[in-house]
């Protein structure tokens, strides 16, 4: 089972590398990357719920790859754990947003509530959920910047300018998906890029390139022959929170009712 | 420690990113800005629809209005992480985003309160001027006075029954335009809120018109509370010792019993209109019942029932409209109930602010703000009790150094 | 003029000149509204290449392998293949973009903590997700507390007693 997923896993990099790595030699910014097919590049994330084990390698390698002080409460990226009873109940907690990992039964409940143990023959079903920014396509926060320091790339990524932002907050407010939070270091807004240094280099994200099961992919929606957008296509996937018409771009395999 | 975390507690389900973002400062910001439009407002009624019994606290208002407007935006700058890149706003202003209207607005009413002023106290700075001017030698305090007094007259020293005539008109014209464009100042503040479609209790269309009607409420509730407070300030300085310009001490109790009853029926008016709509906005929410309403219920009437039904509506709202309502109003009893209301709209303003981030956007969990009072670092400060009462105090020290400059009773009046 | 009536129009036409003036100096040339127009593109175009420059931190196995072929062709042939070697030996570039190359530098440090291990091992039944298919303990402490996970089971061949 996990070596036929590895496989797949590890020709689709390949394909995708190789891609990459062609467009990477042009200097230009114009030229520059994979401009497949009629042109032009949309990334989108793809996450598989099914397979995610709760390791949370990649929200520590996030944190590394991008200088998110590693011991602060704030991150990313970061996975959730739904833990749904026989009798309907949703218990969910992500601690240090899984930076460790999920390495106990006891689900956190916040303060000034005992941790909660679920025994095995309670639950009906319990499953992980990866969350990063959706790098929507209708992207709140960025209406809502009041100086223009964070805005969107024509490849769909929404950054945050450091030298601009004042720090009003008002971004962290539109965001119905809680992926952004002040810099500890720098007080700005601060935010999930899709690593787009790593993808101008021709790599993956630091959360896919970390992810042991595959549970995280990345692609280029413009391209047609591209896996994420054959997926995404062909296949059933959902988006978070669509009644918000954010229109998010990642796209997640197995999402259910009770993901928040 | 991360923005946020010292005063955020968080309960059951919340995503890691989480925190009590906007703070103290924030529910100073609107509380502030309510002030100044409806101080303004206050100000107007007199100018513009005539309404006589105004006469004497419209003058005060628009002075104490232009002395809320440099304390306004204080709020906001304490809030931001780089407050020196507040300038910003002006340099690229994104008008997609309710706060880059601020600019614009802002710079807008102020230029309107200010000059509405200038034509208002043109003749005393001309007076004041051709008085200093005729002295022989004057002290070097006398001649920075000087200085002030000629460049406040920008030039122009006719003070004819016409030039007079034409400040008139044009003190109506401003206060006329100055209305919609307070009204604007406090509803974009709304909007603000209103337009955060993340925000299941912020996002309602009703919040821009809740705002503006909470904000006349408190801003005459302000000029009634600095009413009484300086009536009897002049009170105690007759019993003193009388001037002989000045009125007796009948004839000011007199004075300010009517319009004190005046200017409270205008209070209850307008606080009847708030409490409505916001009662609508309540049932509307409970009737409708979308995915939200599981967790605001449990905010609106069980966390936060204390904060919103005995402190806003009760404390704040029912208290005072009874004190108001009940024959033989005393000063006294003004004095308690516009206080009521000045903390009814706080609260209002906390429960709006604060508890639009006392549920997690899981819809499955909890954030509970804690105020810090005793402040441990710059953070702390500036945005805990501190900071807040800072700002409180504000605009009465404001006040006090603009009233030197424009006088709002005794030497204003014998020109007139 | 003739009506003093303007005078403050007058003065408030001067203040917006400064600000717009000021506006010429302090704003940034490149400063506009790019590909998703003013909405969601108004910024300095500068700043995505501040992005587009940082640092890369992980260099991936392929890179692992360039120098150290004999531990990647181990770990092929377990389980553990799919475990990139940064995850456990931490990354081999770092913020001043020095990349553990021939200087060695940064200095690597690896990861060798039970708490690693319990990531994916320890046993959560977890029905429909993949984390209930991985071999691992309910009760981890019960198992030879105390002592490190890789001193018995080496990591690039986790079989007891493997290579």
């Amino acid at each position: 089972m996990l070596s036929r997923r590895n496989f797949l896993k590890y020709s689709l990099a390949g394909a995708a590398g190789l891609s990459l790595t062609k467009a990477v030699g042009a200097k230009t910014e114009e030229k520059k990357p994979v401009e497949v097919g009629k042109g032009g590049v949309r990334w989108a994330f793809l996450v598989d719920t099914y397979k995610c084990v709760g390791c949370g390698l990649c929200v520590k390698a996030c944190k590394n790859e991008n200088e998110v002080p590693y011991d602060e409460n704030v991150t990313r990226t970061w996975v959730e754990r739904y833990v749904v009873t026989k009798d309907g109940e949703v218990v969910a907690d992500s601690p240090k947003g899984a930076r460790d990992g999920f390495t106990t039964p006891k689900i956190d409940m916040g303060h000034g509530h005992e941790p909660r143990i679920i025994k095995p023959e309670e639950i009906s079903k319990a499953f992980f959920v990866p969350k990063l920014c959706n790098q929507c396509e209708n992207p709140p926060c960025v209406q809502v910047c009041p100086v223009g320091a964070t805005y969107q790339t024509k490849e769909g990524i929404v950054l945050v300018d450091r030298t601009w932002c004042i720090g009003c907050g008002y971004c962290i407010m539109a965001c119905p998906y809680g992926v952004r939070f002040f810099h500890p270091k720098y007080h700005t807004a601060e935010k999930c890029t899709f690593c787009i240094h790593r993808l101008h280099a021709g790599l993956k994200p630091a959360c896919v390139e970390a992810c042991p099961f595959g549970a995280r992919r990345i692609g280029n929606l413009l391209d047609p022959s591209d896996p994420i957008t054959r997926i995404v296509q062909d296949e059933r996937v959902s988006v978070l929170k669509e009644e918000y018409g954010t229109k998010p771009q990642v796209y997640y395999i197995g999402l259910s009712k009770e993901v928040k | 420690m991360v923005h946020g975390e010292a005063w955020t507690i968080k309960e059951l389900f919340t995503y890691p990113n989480e925190y009590i973002y906007w703070s103290v400062q924030i529910v100073m910001y609107p509380f502030m800005t309510g002030l100044v439009a409806g101080a303004f407002v206050l100000s107007s009624l007199y100018h513009v629809f005539g309404i006589k019994e105004l006469k004497d606290i419209a003058r005060f208002a628009l002075v104490f209005s232009f002395a809320l407007l440099f304390a306004a935006p204080m709020p906001i700058v304490l809030h931001l992480q780089h407050p020196f890149r507040g300038i910003n706003v002006f340099m690229t202003p994104h008008f997609t985003s309710a706060i880059a209207a601020f600019g614009i607005v802002f710079f807008t009413y102020g230029a309107i309160v200010a000059s509405e002023l200038w034509f208002l106290y043109r003749k005393h700075f001309v007076i004041k001027a051709q008085a200093l001017r005729e002295m022989r030698d004057r002290t070097f305090f006398e001649q920075l006075q000087y200085l002030l007094y000629c460049s406040l007259t920008l030039g122009a020293n006719d003070i004819s029954e016409e030039a007079l005539h034409r400040d008139e008109k044009a003190i109506r014209i401003l206060a006329g335009v100055g209305i919609p464009v307070a009204c604007f100042l406090h509803g974009y503040a709304g909007f603000i809120f209103g337009s955060v479609k993340a925000n299941a209790l912020w996002m309602t269309p009703l919040m821009p018109v809740i705002f503006i009607m909470s904000a006349v409420v408190s801003g005459i509730a302000l000029c009634m509370l600095t009413y009484i407070v300086v009536m009897e300030f002049r009170k105690l300085m007759i019993k003193r010792a009388s001037k002989p310009w000045q009125m007796s001490l009948e004839e000011v109790k007199g004075v300010e019993m009517h319009v004190i009853k005046m200017t409270s029926k205008y209070l209850v008016l307008f606080l009847v209109l708030a409490i409505t709509l916001e009662l609508l906005d309540l049932i509307f929410r409970g009737y409708t019942a979308v995915k939200s309403w599981d967790v605001l219920r449990s905010v609106i009437y069980e966390r936060d029932f204390y904060d919103i039904f005995i402190m806003q509506y009760g404390l704040g709202n029912l208290v005072p409209l009874i004190l108001f309502l009940v024959p033989g109003l005393t000063t006294r009893r003004t004095l308690i109930g516009v206080l009521l209301v000045l903390f009814g709209v706080f609260m209002m303003r906390w429960n709006v602010v604060i508890g639009g981030q006392a549920f997690s956007l899981t819809f499955a969990g909890y954030m509970h703000y804690v105020l810090p009072i005793i402040p441990h670092d710059w953070e702390t400060t500036k945005e805990g009790l501190v900071g807040a009462v800072g700002i409180l105090v504000l605009p009465f020290v404001l006040f006090y150094f603009i009233a030197k400059v424009f006088p709002v009773f005794g030497e204003a009046r014998q020109e007139h | 003029m003739k009506n003093h009536v303007w005078r403050p129009l007058i003065v408030v036409i001067g203040i917006v000149i400064l600000i717009l003036a000021a506006r010429v100096v302090y704003v940034p040339k490149d400063f506009g509204s790019y590909e998703r127009g003013y909405m969601y593109s108004w910024h300095e175009k500068n700043n995505e290449d501040f992005w587009k420059n940082f640092k890369i931190k992980y260099k991936g196995k392929a890179y692992c392998k360039d120098c150290h072929e004999d531990k990647v062709t181990m770990i092929d042939k377990t389980p553990h293949r799919i475990i990139m070697c940064e995850n456990c030996h931490g990354p081999a570039g770092d913020a001043e973009g020095v990349v553990h190359y021939d200087d060695k530098r940064p200095k690597l440090v690896i990861d060798r903590s039970r708490e690693l291990c319990y990531r994916c091992h320890v046993k959560l039944p977890y029905p429909t997700s993949g984390r209930s298919e991985i071999k691992g303990f309910l009760d981890p402490e019960q198992h030879n507390p105390g002592i490190e996970c890789v001193s018995c089971h080496n990591p690039h061949s986790p079989k007891l007693g493997g290579a």
